[in-house]
């Protein structure tokens, strides 16, 4: 032990900060790959029971090692390369798919001090990052020269832009309630119990921002990108083995990215519901907010399977009359309304 | 100030590597025997006929057009609304010319048919 410590205060300032770095990404990313398998499982589960099934119970107990064997069988399957494809654009786009749905989290606030980097500009990075994403579908589908993929690709494009106006202006919205981009900053002016949270003054906004992330996600019922009955798999008909599987993973993180960006910008983060309350308030006052925040995501996560379970597949112009026509001018007038509260400094949340 | 943005830069590098590995790990582990039919795209067992990168809908250009105009609106909106509690009613009237002036606009194309889909 002794002799480790005198070999890491060895090292250069510049190398101990490297390695300290990284150990707080893979902190972050492990925990999150596992989460991601376990989604899939529990996606498998619950909308099996929601249609009266089991769902995968043969590999482990109760089906608990199915991610792992998901996992395996896809690593020894061959990564087929279309001959027309483009080759290298084809390799790259699942990963510049995967790299901003996990660098995301470098900026999100896991507890009160449990952030990664705490910059001013954490929303505005997020949303930076999160449009990046698009265009590992529009590369992967347009590397691909294969014409399902292709009209997948313009599909999922044409999507995932447009809900991304309305998802844009409902973190506006929030910006102007909060009047901060930093995320912890944000979660600071929700504070107060249940109903201080920005959900209320906000309910407009965080119904357009949740259903702008199914559709952001591509998720049912907002999946015509992949429609199975017409154009079998959209963007990512020609992938196999891995690079299929760092899409299906991205798109995973992402979803779980979103459940947790609504949990920090309208459901108050780590911040306890019964906080200030009389008697309920100093009872739940030892849970640590970390346990707050794992609640309220994994609510909106199983909002996620609950939806796909629920609803019928939504007709490509449906969606994009709700994204331009319903969403945009809801959000609109809404961050009028909260710019008018916050000026006039409305008492409960505003003043 | 820009110190605190080496960590995610760092973080970036990591999540695009790490996509990078996992499909090369897919490349190492995997089998490699391509032959002609399995390699040709998709199209549901016929022969794949025409060029795939073929005409589409001008529609979707509309709407990357349409996009772009208001993508940047939001990012005009964004610094108004950090400090809007600082700038009061002057700032927020500023702010709803501007998006009045946009929503026009918007009002205008919803008018031609920009936005449906028949």
């Amino acid at each position: 032990m002794e002799f480790l410590i005198s070999l890491w205060e060895a090292l250069p300032y510049e190398l101990q900060y490297l390695i300290w770095t990284m150990i707080k990404i893979v902190a972050i990313v492990l925990p999150m790959m596992l989460l991601v398998a376990y989604y899939t499982y529990a996606e498998r589960k619950i909308i099996g029971y929601m249609q009266v099934r089991v769902g995968p119970n043969r590999v482990g107990p109760k089906g608990w090692l199915q991610p792992i064997a998901d996992a395996l069988k896809l690593m020894f399957k061959e990564i087929i390369i279309p001959a027309n494809a483009n080759k290298l654009l084809f390799l790259m786009a699942p990963a510049i798919t995967l790299a901003p749905a996990l660098a995301a989290w470098a900026v999100f606030p896991f507890d009160e001090k449990l952030v990664f980097a705490d910059i001013n500009a954490g929303l505005l990075y997020i949303l930076a990052l999160t449009s990046v994403g698009v265009y590992g579908v529009i590369i992967g589908g347009w590397a691909s020269n294969s014409k399902y993929a292709f009209l997948g690709t313009m599909r999922s494009a044409a999507q995932i832009v447009a809900y991304e106006i309305a998802m844009g202006f409902a973190l506006v919205g929030v910006l102007v309630a909060a009047g901060s981009l930093n995320l912890g900053e944000i979660i600071r002016a929700q504070e107060g119990g249940i109903f201080s949270w920005f959900w209320l003054p906000l309910l407009p906004l965080f119904a357009v921002y949740v259903i702008s992330g199914v559709a952001e996600t591509n998720r049912a019922p907002f999946d015509v990108a992949e429609g199975e009955s017409e154009i079998v798999a959209g963007f990512h008909v020609e992938y196999s083995g891995m690079a299929f599987a760092v899409y299906f993973l991205a798109e995973y993180a992402n979803m779980i990215l979103i459940s947790a960006l609504t949990a920090v910008m309208f459901f108050g983060g780590w911040l306890s519901p019964f906080q200030g309350w009389p008697v309920l308030g100093p009872l739940f006052d030892w849970v640590p907010g970390f346990f707050w925040l794992v609640i309220k995501t994994g609510f909106f996560m199983f909002l996620f399977l609950w939806l796909r379970a629920t609803f019928p597949r939504y007709r490509y112009d449906q969606i994009m009359r709700l994204g331009w026509k319903v969403f945009i001018p809801i959000t609109i007038v809404w961050i009028a309304v909260v710019g008018l509260a916050v000026v006039y400094q409305v008492p409960w949340w505003f003043d | 100030m820009l110190e605190n943005y080496l960590p995610i830069m760092i973080f970036l590098t990591v999540a695009f590597v790490l996509g990078g590995i996992v499909i090369g790990l897919g490349f190492l582990l995997g089998t490699s025997k391509p032959d002609d039919e399995k390699n040709s795209p998709y199209e549901c067992g016929f022969e794949a006929f025409e060029d795939s990168r073929m005409k589409f809908d001008v529609r979707y250009y509309l709407v990357a057009i349409l996009f772009i105009i208001f993508d940047l609106e939001i990012a005009f909106l964004f610094p108004w609304a950090v400090v809007l509690d600082q700038i009061g009613m002057v700032g927020f009237i500023a702010m709803m010319v501007f998006l009045g002036i946009l929503v026009i606009g918007f009002i205008y194309e919803w008018k031609k048919g920009a936005l449906e889909w028949e």
